[in-house]
This record gives C-alpha cells, sequence and structure tokens, in this order.
C-alpha cells in the first residue's frame, strides 16, 4: 500500500472527497457572482449577505410556516432573488454607468446593513436547522463515513452548475444575455427589453445565492455572519477563475475545494490562506485569471 | 450683588442638604463585543446585568449614585485599549466589567492597573489574567481555562475517555485551552494521541473531524468556541462520530450555544459552567428577572457580570470612595462572599474568585421540558479543585 508522505490513500481520498463537497459551495457561490459581473458589470459584494439570506429563509420558512426543507429549496431562492430584483430595480439599475466601484461600495453597504438587521432580530449564535429525514443518515465508503447529505450537495450543486452554464453558452436564450452585454443598445433595438433582462438576471444570480444557503443551513451554523467569512474566499476563487467566466467560475470552485481539502491534511493551518496564496501567484502571471479573456 | 446671593443660595443648600455632599460617585464601563461571535454571551446581557445589580444592591438609598456605560472592543485589543484609557483618563471611570477574550483583558488589566482602577472580568478565559501576569487591580470573576479543564477533561478522562485528540482554534485561546486540558487529562491517568490546529474561524470542520476519527481517540476534544464549535458539534453529529462512540467535549460552551445547535444535536454533551439558571431558588428568581428585560435565560458570564459588580459596590459603600481602584481590590479580596448566583466563595490574593463550578450534560429533547431546560447538573467541582493554585509573587495581600 503506497503512502503519500506518511498520509495513508484512505484518508487521502476521504479528505478530497470533503474538498469537491466544499467546493460546491464554491462553485455556486462564484457562479453567482460569475454571472453578475459578467452580464451586469457589477461586482456583486452582497453575495454573501444573500447566501445567508437564503438559510435564515429556510429557517423562517420551518419556524413561522412549517414549511420543510424539500420546498425550501424551491421557495428560499425565489424569495431571496426577489429581494435582490427591488433591490436591483431601485439602487443597482442607477450605478450601471458608472464606474464599477460605486456598485461594489453600494453592495457592500448594502451586506453590512442586513447582516446588522438580522444580528439585531437574531443574535449572533445561530439557529438550529436539522438535516431533513430522507437524507440523514449516511454510506460507509470503506475509506470513509459519507454522510448522505454531503452526497446531495455534490448532486445538486453540479445540475444546477450545469443547468447555468447551458442556458448561458448554448440557448437562445443565453445568446440574447451574451449579446447585450457587448452590445446593449444594438440588442434593444431588436426589440429585447434590456433592463428587464438585466434585472432578471440579477435576481436569477442573487437565487443562486440564496440555493447554497439553503444547501447550507443543515450543516454549518446558520448565523447573520455565515456569509461574511465565506464570501472572500469566494471572490478569491472568481479571481482565480476569471471575472465574468461562467465555465471558470465553476471549474475553478471545484478544483480550489480540493486543492483546500489536500491543505487541510498535510498542513491545516495553511488551508485559510492556500487559496490566497493561489490567487497571488495566479495574478502574477495571468492577471485575466485561468479561464478569463485578456484584455 | 447677584454674585452674593448666588453663594448664599448654594451654601444655603449645602446646609440644609448634608447627604448631598457625601455622596459617592461611581461609574462603570462594561466593555464587551457587542456586534461580534460573543455578542450574545456577553453582549447587552452584560449590561442589563450590571444596572440589575445597581438596582439589587439599592445604590440609590445608600447615598450613592451609579452610573453604567458600555462600549464595543470588537474582540480587539487595540479598540478595546483606547476605549479603556479614555474611559479612565476623559469620563472618569471607576472600574471596567466583564470584558471577553482573553487578548482585549490582557491589555485592558495593563491599562487598569496604571490608572488605578479596578477590572472586574467575567468574560475571558485566560488563566494569565490571574497567573503569569496578575495585577493587583484584577478581580477574575467566572471561569478559565484552567476550570474548564478540571471540570470537562478530568470528569470525561475518569469516565473511561483515556486517548484524547484535539481541535484546537489556531490563536492564543485555543492553546491554552488545549494546553490546560491535556495536562490535567495526563494527570488523570490518559494520554493525548494527536491534535490539529484549525484556523479560527472555521466553517467546515469535516476533514480535521475525519483525522480526529482516523486517530481511534475516545474523546475529541474541541478547544474552541462560539461559531466553531457548533459547528464542529452539528458536523460530527453529521459523520457518524458520536454515535460510532467517540465521545465529544466542548470544552468552552455557553448555554447560547445549546439553543443555537439545538437539543436534538447538543444532547448529551458534557460541559463545564460557573452558573446555570435552573440550579436553585435564587438563580431561578435572578434568571426570571433577567429573562423579562433581556428575552434570553442568562449565561453564564453575564451571570458573573451581576455578582462581580455587587460585591464591587460592596467594598465601595464600606470604604465610602471608588477613587483608589488598588484598595477598592483589596478590600474585596477582605471577606469572603455568600453571593445568589455564585454561592459562597471569596476573592483570592491574586484576583481569582474561588466558587463552586458545575459539571453538566445537556438533557435528551424527551428530557427536556421546555425551551430553556436544557442541563442536568452530573457533578459540582469545589473552587479549590477547579482552580489553578496561586503563584506566591501575585498573592497582593501580602504586598
Amino acid at each position: 500500500m503506497f503512502e503519500l508522505l506518511g498520509v495513508p490513500p484512505q484518508v487521502l481520498m476521504g479528505q478530497l472527497l470533503l474538498g469537491l463537497i466544499n467546493g460546491s459551495f464554491y462553485a455556486v457561490l462564484s457562479l453567482g457572482l460569475a454571472v453578475i459581473f459578467g452580464l451586469l458589470n457589477i461586482i456583486n459584494f452582497a453575495h454573501g449577505a444573500q447566501y445567508m439570506m437564503g438559510a435564515f429563509a429556510a429557517w423562517m420558512l420551518l419556524t413561522y410556516v412549517g414549511v420543510g426543507y424539500w420546498p425550501a429549496l424551491i421557495v428560499a431562492p425565489l424569495v431571496v432573488g426577489a429581494i435582490g430584483i427591488v433591490l436591483e430595480r431601485l439602487m443597482l439599475a442607477r450605478l450601471y454607468h458608472l464606474d464599477h466601484l460605486y456598485g461594489l461600495l453600494l453592495t457592500f453597504g448594502l451586506a453590512l446593513i442586513i447582516q446588522g438587521l438580522f444580528r439585531n432580530y437574531y443574535g449572533i449564535s445561530g439557529l438550529p436547522y436539522q438535516i431533513p429525514a430522507s437524507l440523514s443518515g449516511g454510506y460507509n465508503l470503506g475509506f470513509m463515513f459519507l454522510p448522505t447529505y454531503r452526497g446531495w450537495v455534490v448532486v445538486a450543486s453540479v445540475i444546477v452548475c450545469f443547468a447555468t452554464w447551458f442556458i448561458i453558452e448554448k440557448t437562445k436564450l443565453g445568446a440574447y444575455l451574451r449579446a447585450a452585454t457587448e452590445n446593449p443598445v444594438l440588442v434593444g433595438a431588436f426589440g429585447i427589453n434590456v433592463p428587464r433582462m438585466i434585472t432578471l438576471t440579477y435576481g436569477f444570480g442573487v437565487a443562486l445565492a440564496g440555493f447554497a444557503g439553503v444547501l447550507a443551513a443543515p450543516i454549518y451554523s446558520v448565523n447573520p455572519n455565515m456569509g461574511a467569512d465565506l464570501i472572500i474566499v469566494v471572490f478569491a476563487v472568481v479571481v482565480i477563475g476569471g471575472m465574468g467566466s461562467i465555465m471558470g467560475a465553476i471549474l475553478t470552485g471545484y478544483g480550489l475545494g480540493l486543492v483546500e481539502g489536500l491543505t487541510r491534511v498535510f498542513y491545516p493551518e495553511g488551508s485559510a490562506v492556500v487559496i490566497f496564496v493561489i490567487m497571488a501567484i495566479v495574478l502574477l502571471f495571468r492577471p485575466e485569471g485561468l479561464f478569463g479573456r485578456a484584455g | 450683588m447677584i454674585r452674593n446671593i448666588l453663594i448664599g443660595t448654594a451654601l444655603a443648600t449645602l446646609a440644609m442638604n448634608p447627604a448631598l455632599a457625601q455622596e459617592i460617585n461611581v461609574k462603570l464601563g462594561v466593555l464587551n463585543d457587542r456586534s461580534g461571535v460573543y455578542a450574545d454571551l456577553s453582549g447587552e446581557g452584560s449590561v442589563i446585568a450590571a444596572q440589575m445589580a445597581v438596582e439589587d444592591f439599592k445604590a440609590a438609598d445608600k447615598g450613592m449614585k451609579v452610573e453604567i456605560i458600555s462600549a464595543d472592543h470588537q474582540n480587539k485589543p487595540d479598540i478595546g485599549s483606547s476605549i479603556a484609557r479614555k474611559w479612565y483618563d476623559e469620563e472618569g471611570v471607576n472600574a471596567i466589567l466583564d470584558v471577553p477574550t482573553s487578548s482585549v483583558a490582557l491589555a485592558v488589566a495593563d491599562i487598569t492597573a496604571e490608572k488605578n482602577g479596578v477590572l472586574i472580568n467575567s468574560g475571558a478565559g485566560s488563566t494569565e489574567l490571574t497567573q503569569g501576569q496578575c495585577k493587583p487591580t484584577t478581580i477574575h470573576w467566572t471561569y478559565d481555562t484552567a476550570a474548564l479543564a478540571n471540570g470537562t477533561g478530568k470528569a470525561l478522562t475518569d469516565a473511561g475517555g483515556k486517548k484524547w485528540f484535539f481541535i484546537t482554534a489556531d490563536y492564543a485561546f485555543g492553546q491554552s485551552l488545549q494546553e490546560n486540558t491535556a495536562k490535567v487529562v495526563e494527570a488523570s491517568g490518559g494520554e493525548v494521541v494527536g491534535n490539529v490546529d484549525a484556523p479560527f474561524p472555521t466553517t467546515d470542520f469535516s476533514s480535521y473531524l475525519l483525522q480526529a476519527q482516523g486517530s481511534g481517540a475516545d474523546v475529541i476534544g474541541l478547544a474552541n468556541a462560539g461559531g466553531d464549535t457548533v459547528n464542529a458539534i452539528k458536523q460530527a453529529s453529521e459523520f457518524g462520530i458520536t454515535q460510532a462512540g467517540q465521545k465529544l467535549a466542548a470544552l468552552l460552551f455557553f448555554i447560547t450555544d445549546v439553543q443555537a445547535l439545538g437539543a436534538q444535536t447538543a444532547q448529551g454533551l458534557s460541559l463545564t459552567s460557573a452558573f446555570y439558571w435552573d440550579r436553585n431558588d435564587a438563580t431561578r428568581e435572578w434568571s426570571k428577572r433577567f429573562m423579562e428585560r433581556h428575552g434570553a435565560e442568562p449565561t453564564m458570564v453575564q451571570a458573573g457580570v451581576y455578582s462581580g459588580t455587587l460585591q464591587y459596590l460592596k467594598a465601595v459603600e464600606a470604604l465610602g470612595s471608588a477613587e483608589d481602584g488598588k484598595a477598592v481590590a483589596a478590600k474585596m479580596k477582605e471577606s469572603p462572599f455568600d453571593d445568589p448566583l455564585f454561592g459562597k466563595g471569596s476573592i483570592r490574593g491574586d484576583g481569582r474568585a474561588i466558587h463552586d463550578m458545575y459539571l453538566y450534560e445537556v438533557k435528551t429533547p424527551a428530557e427536556s421540558t421546555g425551551e430553556w431546560d436544557l442541563y442536568k447538573e452530573v457533578a459540582t467541582i469545589s473552587g479549590e479543585d477547579a482552580f489553578l493554585p496561586m503563584l506566591e509573587e501575585c498573592d497582593f495581600t501580602k504586598q
């Protein structure tokens, strides 16, 4: 039996699988950011807060209305997406003609306000959310115990990522969207309602964050800061993948999850910084990101 | 002419109201985390606890005018230090209360000694406050990492958990908690089979938990706090670690954390606490009043702020002044206390408050009769067994 730097292969396999699971969250979140940046040119710093809102929406649906996990997986992203649409119409839409920085500052401010409001009402310790009964338990894979729920997270994220990529890159609707980012005036001249398309796109990107939040609720602490802790890493993922590249965001998300997983075995203290080290290296040698287009 | 009338009136008022001239002014500052990870276990609840102490002491009837102010140190030593300096220099604060986060507490303890105030610490865990960095003006009221280790660490080792693996928050508090617990485990005939330093904060503990699982340890010691502990316990249950027979030791665990986990996930956990609201009639009565004002049951940190403030006010009353912090702290150490929340105890020469600690187990959902009915008492650990012995050079009553 071979060993790699003193780590038995079973352990390595287990850690790689865990990395893939974390990568699933990175992929869904960075995908949402990439969609919003690619099509709206807005750096959506409120993404972490919207992810948190997804988890809270699931908790509220269960606690106040008695709606369980499965309906929440659909309803919560719709609610969060709808709130995103209102924000876009009321505020973001006024900033499109300005520099990226203004959108970033606005969404950053919004994130702080949203987190503050939730903290005020629900405290900081977090709220309990159980794994749905149909997904509890797990499988013994020989090298590790895989909780059913974690397996579901990987499957769900792969489906959502693939569907999003397919819509944007392979359908007529996606073609309109991409055309509208290149030349909104011309696309508008063909009779397509560009502002509405942009609004819906933002709503969709935000809904993706909400979806990731619902996925996270049963396994991570549901608290107002849960998104703030994650969003910086996700931004690094997007930068490494290349701002605005859909496939880049997805593949980098999964890839960096794996790298982080390995770091946790060989040098756990470094697992919080490894993604940023990679980001620095990528920026030095390929400033447009691994999958980004130069120029 | 008008000037003379004014002076005359002022003198007359003084003469008619002698009490006014002797009024003792006290200004207390509650310095803690109001927006971050420790906001629920200290925060506004600690301010309310301090106010309740002033009211219960009936300070106004005793000719004392007590004012309470508060601020957010954001768990950052530099911010905590500058607030403490401003409070002592410009706002006339006599004592600073609570101060969770050990790094901030140690910085504030230094400034307090320099400015001759009093620090009555409830929220921080480091034993350094009364050991290596002891100060004549520091009172450490509620708990410390040694007491936690002597509670949970010893109990689980004695119960057969001989092999320990630590998942440790990679900063001063986590390291100190691990070190204290490892000593207790080894002294009780156990051994430490491994450890992993997790960055602070961490969302996903699954990787560390699998390493702990693979180590063959009987007990996985969580030397972390707050959201980190909650995440780790949630995920240990998900990965079937507790179901497979390994025990989790949440070395620092507050009632607010149990709420965050839900009784379903938290059931069966052992924890050490200096206070639980449902322990006796006195704690129930006080906690009921606290609940009415705060909307949550008190944590041991908030209860500690109440009791510490009460003892402080007694000392100030006896001295007739709050000006000399060193004298007030010495007065507090003079006589033993019988506190409604912490029972009988005393404050040692090094400022360590010695009182009983309790080992609790989280009830199962079937045993629990209400939202806050969460703990059952397993053992009482006497103050002498819970805390570290006093260092000779830290006995300020002999200096």
